[in-house]
């Protein structure tokens, strides 16, 4: 299954309050 | 709602979560209140479990007491040997006992410990109801 990472928090935040859902942040400095 | 957060590419993030060591997952609440953190690697069945803990703490800061013990319960079943199985005992009796007022289970917590995880910290922690 292929996870859609939202990359603006902001955003990601409004959609988790308004779908009344988690939100799972991944912080991460492994090179790309 | 997955969010991804790199350092090169969100510093700031990193500052405004309170992130200070990668890697890290926090699981907010839906009203972006942080409720649960996995700091460093974990193993993929050790992560995993650690990730249902997250959702059964979703469920108790709510005070969805029951859908919480179901929750907890399910990690118990899934993830019996895993390093997140004793939180998830204690938080299932915690939650049973939010959820129908009888103090019972906590009394057998202990004996429960001692049979299945007597060295854990949890396991201290059930000391206070013998």
């Amino acid at each position: 299954m292929k996870v859609h990472w939202r990359k603006d928090a902001d955003g990601a935040l409004a959609e988790a309050k308004e779908q009344k859902k988690p939100v799972l942040i991944d912080f991460s400095a492994a090179p790309a | 709602m997955p969010l991804s957060a790199h350092i090169k590419e969100h510093p700031a993030y990193f500052h405004r979560f309170d992130a200070l060591w990668t890697p890290s997952v926090a699981i907010l609440d839906s009203n972006g209140d942080e409720q649960f953190r996995i700091e460093g690697y974990l193993p993929k069945d050790e992560f995993r479990a650690q990730l249902e803990l997250a959702l059964a703490r979703l469920s108790f800061t709510s005070k969805q007491w029951a859908e919480a013990e179901r929750r907890y319960a399910s990690v118990l079943d899934r993830f019996p040997d895993s390093k997140a199985a004793p939180e998830a005992l204690y938080w299932k009796g915690v939650s049973h006992y939010k959820a129908t007022n009888d103090h019972t289970i906590l009394g057998e917590l202990p004996g429960i410990f001692r049979d299945k995880y007597p060295d854990s910290i949890w396991a201290l922690k059930t000391l206070a109801w013998t």
